[in-house]
């Protein structure tokens, strides 16, 4: 039985499941940000993560491929452990090319966008396809402009970042993270800081990848996309999932106190 | 009439600049010391600029430049390898490497150059032999080290290790300025640690190494001048035995000092294009010129209004 049939058998991970978390906690020193958090994301689905500043979810997301690591409950990605091995009933933190490996899988998508400010929008594209991959130079590139013209960005392929506007680098930013081949895409609040003109056009590349069937976990502040576009909405609060449910119903009808305060505050 | 022909059109009016009486006072007294030091130069026999003249191509000068030159690089190459090695262990996670790179630089910068010169000259004095032994294999080899510890050899060592306490701590620098987000994302596609220094961060902290380290360079290009203490035949040993003969002292610091400034400006001319490689992420047209100008002569600052 390989580790995946192991844990789903272990844990009663569903068949569909790409993130699941149980019981997953993560302190900072004494500050404890995740107190024991289930989770669930079905393939092919979109999990949005709202709630106030502090309240965990960027963490969370973190936590996910593994930048942070948890401090305790089950997080697993596609059926298994990012940064670890289950042998014996122990978690052994596995190699560092291991970690590579796994986390090749799961693109991310940063508030402040990091591109590589040091490589053109192309080279931001097919740097992490050659080098962790080993895709040949032709193969790459061919790749990365069919991406860069899918987020509309088809002329932009000899920009420096710092040549494009906010709203640019972030599509540039996800068309890196796809260029991965990822199997789930976090977006750790991908709009915030962006001037309000810039933040439809990335919402929109976002919607377009949600339809074409990508696996995405997005913690944002923007209501109308979770509304639209997400199938589920998580509602985080001083670390703990307050409330979930079809963003819809939780929106037009939120049942916990906390979460109708905040909702009113947002929207 | 139309309107436009009874007003001043816009671009007529006359600018009058402010007067920089300071400037003016400034500039006078200046010309006025110029001329003094121009004079002195021009009528004060002791300079002997002929002799300058004879002695500017000199065979044993040329030798000089060329062993001054020779240590430079190679000291330089060596100290950077060891300056980049310290900073990554000062930047590692583990105590005891951090410790030890901070250490290093603590002592090798904090100790005088010239002290470090003389001490690995006189090495012998502390460590008779160097040889390696392995067990079964018996003794490899076996150096007595007054042969192999040269001048030349003493002095590489010597500045190599000094210098390379002032190159670790301006690479460090230059990793700590690149933004964590930049590992953060490389991390987040699957780039290993080593890959990401490599790929991401170094290429990105060259941008704030290179220029500090194009001063080192000059720097030490004029410290390797201690060198003469110990007598490697560099550029100033090379005038000091031609004046100790003849008594042209100062014509013949003419000359060294001729072949300084004249390296000194190559190699800033070098810095700029080498900075101008590495910053091109972030170039705007038409600047680089008047940049150039600038770092090689120092003028262009006083900004005319335009």
């Amino acid at each position: 039985m390989n580790s995946k049939a192991i844990n789903q058998v272990r844990f009663g991970v569903p068949d569909d499941s790409m993130v699941f978390a149980r019981g997953v906690r993560k302190s900072f020193g004494t500050l404890e940000v995740l107190k024991s958090i289930d989770i669930d994301v079905p393939k092919a689905s979109v999990a949005c993560i709202i709630g106030p500043s502090g309240s965990g979810k960027s963490t969370f997301l973190r936590c996910i491929n593994h930048l942070e690591e948890v401090n305790g409950g089950v997080l697993l990605v596609d059926g298994e452990f990012v940064g670890y091995d289950l042998r014996d009933g122990k978690l052994y933190e596995v190699k560092d090319s291991l970690l590579c490996r796994r986390r090749a899988d799961i693109g991310m998508v940063f508030q402040s966008f990091n591109l590589f400010s040091h490589m053109t929008a192309l080279e931001n594209l097919i740097e992490a396809p050659m080098m962790v991959k080993g895709l040949s130079r032709r193969e790459a590139t061919e790749k990365a402009h069919v991406l860069l013209e899918r987020v509309g960005l088809g002329g932009k392929a000899d920009n420096y970042p710092r040549q494009l506007s906010g709203g640019q680098q972030q599509r540039v930013a996800i068309a890196r993270a796809l260029a991965m081949n990822p199997k789930v895409l976090l977006f750790d609040e991908p709009t915030s800081a962006l001037d309000p003109e810039l933040v439809g056009e990335v919402l929109q590349v976002m919607r377009d990848l949600a339809e074409s069937g990508m696996t995405m976990v997005v913690v944002t502040h923007e209501i109308g996309f979770a509304r639209e576009v997400g199938d589920q909405l998580i509602f985080m609060d001083q670390g703990v999932v307050v409330e979930r449910g079809t963003p819809r119903e939780m929106i037009a009808n939120p049942q916990s106190p906390r979460t109708q305060e905040f909702l009113s505050r947002v929207l | 009439m139309s309107r436009a022909e009874t007003q001043t059109p816009v671009e007529d009016l006359v600018v009058v600049p402010i007067r920089h009486y300071g400037l003016w006072i400034g500039t006078a007294i200046t010309l006025v010391l110029f001329y003094i030091v121009a004079k002195a130069l021009a009528t004060n026999p002791a300079f002997d600029w002929p002799t300058v003249g004879k002695y500017l191509f000199h065979p044993s000068i040329m030798r000089g430049l060329g062993q001054t030159l020779l240590l430079t690089v190679i000291i330089m190459t060596l100290s950077v390898i060891i300056g980049a090695i310290v900073a990554i262990m000062r930047l590692s996670p583990s105590k005891i490497l951090n410790a030890f790179a901070g250490a290093y630089v603590w002592f090798f910068r904090g100790a005088p150059a010239l002290i470090q010169l003389i001490f690995w000259f006189n090495l012998s004095l502390v460590v008779r032999e160097i040889s390696l032994t392995l067990p079964f294999l018996g003794t490899l080899f076996s150096l007595r080290t007054n042969d192999f510890m040269t001048p030349f050899v003493a002095a590489v060592i010597a500045l190599s290790l000094h210098e390379a306490g002032y190159m670790a701590e301006i690479v460090r620098a230059g990793i700590k300025s690149v933004p964590g987000g930049q590992a953060e994302a490389a991390g987040s596609l699957g780039m290993n640690r080593r890959l990401v220094l490599r790929r991401i961060t170094l290429p990105q902290a060259m941008r704030f190494i290179v220029p500090p380290t194009g001063n080192e360079t000059i720097n030490l290009l004029k410290t390797t001048s201690l060198v003469t203490i110990i007598a490697v035949d560099d550029l100033l040993y090379a005038a000091q035995s031609i004046y100790a003969r003849t008594f042209e002292t100062i014509p013949l610091l003419i000359v060294v000092a001729f072949w300084y400034l004249f390296v000194v400006t190559i190699l800033s001319i070098g810095q700029h294009y080498i900075e101008q490689y590495y910053g091109r992420s972030d170039q705007q047209q038409g600047v680089s010129k008047r940049r150039l100008m600038q770092r090689v002569f120092g003028i262009g600052r006083m900004a005319r209004p335009a």
